[in-house]
C-alpha cells in the first residue's frame, strides 16, 4: 500500500482537542461494546448449575446383607438429558445391622481415582497410587490425605437410599 | 492464457498482493550452511498444526460431543477405515505436534536465538508450548472413554488444591457438581474454538516478528549479541551473506515437512490411533486411569516427590516453569549465543530431556501402582498343592499383598520383592511388619485370623532360595 495515502495534512490547534475528544470516545464505545457481550458470555460460562441434592434409591433393604460391602450405581440429581451413562456415581455400601448402612464415594481421597473393595482383605485399594483404606474408610497406607468421603444414606420404606453430593474435592 | 494473465493483472492492480507477498517469500534470510537443517522445526510444527486442522474437521464432522454419545461416534469412526486413519493421523500429529515444538524451544535455547531483538519471538513461543499442552490434555479428554471421564476427575481434584479457590475451580472444571453432561461440551469448546483461536493469533504473532526481527544467524562463540549495534549489524550481514528464503531456504522446510507427515500418515495406517477404553460410565469402578505419554512424567513426578510437597508442586511447579521460561529472554537478552560458550545451555537441555525420557519411563511402569489383576500364584510358584504353605499362598493373594508384592514374576511392585523373603527375615519380624503396617503398607492387625497369619507366615518363610535355613537380615524399610 502507497504511504502517501497515510499522511494527514497539518492539523490546527481547535482541530487537536477535537481529535482527542473523538478518539477517547471511539475507545470508551469500543469497550462498551464489547463488554455489553462479554459480560453475559463470561457470566454464562463461569455459573455452575447448581441442583439440590436428592435421596436416590440403590436397592431393597432385603438385597443387602449385613456385613458385606457392595458397589451400587445411582443418578445424579437431575442430570442433563444428554449426559447418558455419565449421570451415573458409583458409591460402595455396607449393612452394617438391621437398619445401619454406611455409604462410601468411590473416590480416593487423593486424586479421585476409584477405589475398589477388595472382600477378603477388607480393605479398600486405589488402582492410581496404592492409597489403601480400612473397612471404616480411615487410610490405612500410601498418599491420602483423608479418610474416605461418605454419604448420607437412609432406609424409607424398605429402600435403601442416598442422599447425592458434589464430587468431594480434597483441598 | 491471456485471460488468464488478464484476470491476474486486475486481480493484482486492487488487492496490491505481488506487492507483498514476492517481497515476503523471498526476504533474504542469513545463509545457514552447515546448520541451515536446524532451521526447519517450527515450520514442520506449523504445518503439522495445519494438519490437525484438516483431521480435526474431518474428526468434528462425525463426532457428536454429547457426553452420552461422544463414545459411540468414535466406535462409529473407528469402524470406518477412513475414519480409523484420520483418528490415527490427529492422534500421532498431537504427539509429532508436541514432539516438534519442543525440539524447536530446545533449538532456539541452544542457539541462543531467544536474545534480542527476538525476546517475544521466544515469548510467543512459549505461549504457543503450553497452548499445544493444552490441545494434547483436552484431545486426550475428547476421547470420552472411561480414562477420559477419570482424567477429568484427576483433572479438577488437582486444581483443587489451589489455595482459597480449589473447591470452586474444581467444579468449574467439572462444570457441575459431578462430571457429567455438561463437562464434555466444556471440553469440546475449549479444544476446537478456544485454544485454536489463541494459536491463531500467537502464530500469527510469532510469523510477523520472525519476519519483523529477521531470522537468527547461526551462532559462532565469540560473537555476542550486543543490542545497540546487533540490527545494523544483521543488516548488513544479509546485505553481504543472505539468501533468499524462497527457494534457498524453504525447500528445506519442504523436504523435513513431507518426511514429518508421511511418518504421521504411516503410522496411523499402520499401527492406528489409541485404543478406546471401556465407555465413559463413571459407575464402572474397574479403572486405572493413566495419562497420554505427554503428561506421564508429569504423573510420575507428582506421585514421588514427598507427600508433604504434593500440594505444592501441583500448583507452584507449572507456575515456576512458567516463570523461568518468560524470565529468560527478559534477563540474558545479551552477550553470547553459542552453546559453546554456554555449556550449561547443554546441561539443562540433557537434564530436561533425560528427566522426561526417565519419568515418562516410570510413569509408564508406575511401580507405585498396584497390579489389582494379579491372577492367583500358581501351584509350579507355590511348590505344594495342599497344607500351610499352599493356604497361605492363597491368602497372600486374597488379602491383597500380591497386588504389591512380587513373588517369582506374580504380583505388583509397589512394595519389596518377597520372591526370597524367607532369606531375609524371621517369622517374627514378617508378623511385626503385617501388624503394625508401614507409610505404604495397611496393618493388618484385626484383619487376618490368627489361623491365616500362621499360614502366610509358613508360606513366606518358604520363599527361599535354597531350602535350607539363612541368616536373616535387616528388614528392608518401606
Amino acid at each position: 500500500m502507497s504511504t502517501d495515502l497515510m499522511q494527514v495534512p497539518e492539523v490546527k490547534p481547535c482541530e487537536q482537542t477535537r481529535r482527542h475528544f473523538l478518539s477517547r470516545l471511539t475507545i470508551a464505545f469500543g469497550a462498551i461494546t464489547g463488554g455489553i457481550v462479554a459480560i453475559p458470555c463470561v457470566a454464562f460460562l463461569l455459573g455452575l448449575r447448581k441442583v439440590p441434592s436428592v435421596w436416590r434409591t440403590v436397592g431393597k433393604l432385603e438385597d443387602f446383607q449385613i456385613g458385606s460391602t457392595v458397589n451400587v450405581s445411582f443418578v445424579d440429581p437431575s442430570p442433563l438429558p444428554w449426559a447418558g451413562v455419565t449421570a451415573l456415581t458409583a458409591a460402595w455400601l455396607r449393612r452394617e445391622s438391621a437398619d445401619l448402612f454406611i455409604a462410601f464415594s468411590v473416590d480416593c481421597t487423593h486424586l479421585g481415582c476409584p477405589v475398589r473393595w477388595l472382600q477378603k482383605a477388607n480393605l479398600f485399594m486405589c488402582p492410581c497410587h496404592g492409597g489403601v483404606f480400612y473397612a471404616n474408610g480411615t487410610v490405612a497406607a500410601g498418599p491420602p490425605p483423608r479418610p474416605l468421603t461418605k454419604y448420607p444414606v437412609r432406609v424409607q420404606n424398605g429402600e435403601v437410599q442416598i442422599l447425592t453430593s458434589p464430587l468431594p474435592i480434597t483441598g | 492464457m491471456r485471460i488468464l494473465k488478464f484476470v491476474w493483472s486486475w486481480f493484482d492492480d486492487i488487492t496490491g498482493v505481488s506487492g507483498w507477498l514476492i517481497p515476503l517469500a523471498k526476504h533474504p534470510v542469513p545463509h545457514a550452511r552447515k546448520s541451515a537443517w536446524f532451521y526447519v522445526l517450527g515450520s514442520a510444527t506449523l504445518v503439522v498444526f495445519v494438519v490437525q486442522i484438516v483431521t480435526g474437521i474431518a474428526l468434528a464432522s462425525a463426532y457428536v460431543p454429547s457426553a452420552g454419545q461422544a463414545y459411540h461416534t468414535l466406535v462409529f469412526i473407528d469402524s470406518t477405515r477412513f475414519g480409523h486413519i484420520v483418528r490415527g493421523i490427529h492422534d500421532f500429529g498431537a504427539s509429532a505436534m508436541v514432539i516438534l515444538i519442543g525440539v524447536h524451544a530446545i533449538r532456539v535455547y541452544l542457539f541462543g536465538a531467544y536474545k534480542y531483538p527476538r525476546q517475544m519471538g521466544w515469548l510467543t513461543g512459549v505461549a504457543l508450548l503450553f497452548l499445544t499442552l493444552g490441545m494434547a490434555f483436552t484431545g486426550q479428554l475428547l476421547r470420552w472413554d472411561q480414562t477420559g471421564v477419570w482424567t477429568v476427575v484427576i483433572a479438577a481434584e488437582q486444581a483443587g488444591r489451589t489455595p482459597f479457590i480449589g473447591n470452586w475451580l474444581g467444579h468449574f472444571i467439572l462444570v457441575g457438581d459431578t462430571a457429567g453432561g455438561a463437562t464434555l461440551s466444556r471440553f469440546f469448546a475449549l479444544h476446537v474454538f478456544f485454544i485454536p483461536a489463541f494459536i491463531f493469533f500467537f502464530v500469527g504473532f510469532h510469523l510477523y516478528l520472525v519476519i519483523r526481527n529477521g531470522i537468527s544467524e547461526p551462532p559462532k562463540a565469540g560473537r555476542p549479541v550486543e543490542p545497540r549495534t546487533y540490527r545494523k549489524w544483521y543488516a548488513e550481514l544479509l546485505h553481504r551473506d543472505g539468501v533468499p528464503f524462497w527457494p534457498d531456504a524453504a525447500w528445506r522446510d519442504g523436504v523435513f515437512a513431507l518426511l514429518v507427515i508421511a511418518t504421521i500418515v504411516l503410522l496411523a495406517i499402520v499401527i492406528g490411533p489409541t485404543t478406546l477404553g471401556k465407555p465413559p460410565n463413571p459407575s464402572i469402578i474397574e479403572a486405572s486411569p493413566r495419562p497420554d505419554w505427554y503428561f506421564l512424567w508429569y504423573y510420575a513426578v507428582l506421585t514421588l516427590i514427598p507427600r508433604w510437597s504434593e500440594n505444592y508442586v501441583i500448583i507452584l511447579g507449572p507456575l515456576l516453569l512458567v516463570i523461568i521460561l518468560v524470565l529468560l529472554p527478559l534477563v540474558a537478552y545479551k552477550g553470547e549465543r553459542s552453546p559453546l560458550k554456554r555449556p550449561w545451555a547443554f546441561a539443562i537441555v540433557a537434564f530436561i530431556v533425560f528427566m522426561i525420557a526417565y519419568f515418562g519411563r516410570v510413569g509408564h511402569v508406575a511401580p507405585w501402582s498396584p497390579r489389582m489383576g494379579a491372577p492367583p500364584l500358581p501351584a509350579s510358584v507355590v511348590g505344594v498343592t495342599s497344607g500351610p504353605i499352599a493356604d497361605g499362598a492363597k491368602i497372600f493373594h486374597d488379602k491383597g499383598c500380591e497386588f504389591c508384592h512380587k513373588i517369582s514374576g506374580y504380583g505388583g511392585i509397589r512394595g519389596p520383592d518377597l520372591t526370597y523373603a524367607g532369606d531375609r527375615m524371621t517369622k517374627e519380624q514378617m508378623e511385626t511388619r503385617i501388624y503394625s503396617g508401614g507409610a505404604n503398607m495397611p496393618s493388618y492387625n484385626g484383619n487376618i485370623t490368627d489361623q491365616q497369619l500362621a499360614d502366610l507366615l509358613m508360606f513366606l518363610s518358604s520363599r527361599r532360595r535354597k531350602p535350607i535355613t539363612a541368616t536373616s537380615r535387616n528388614f528392608p524399610t518401606n
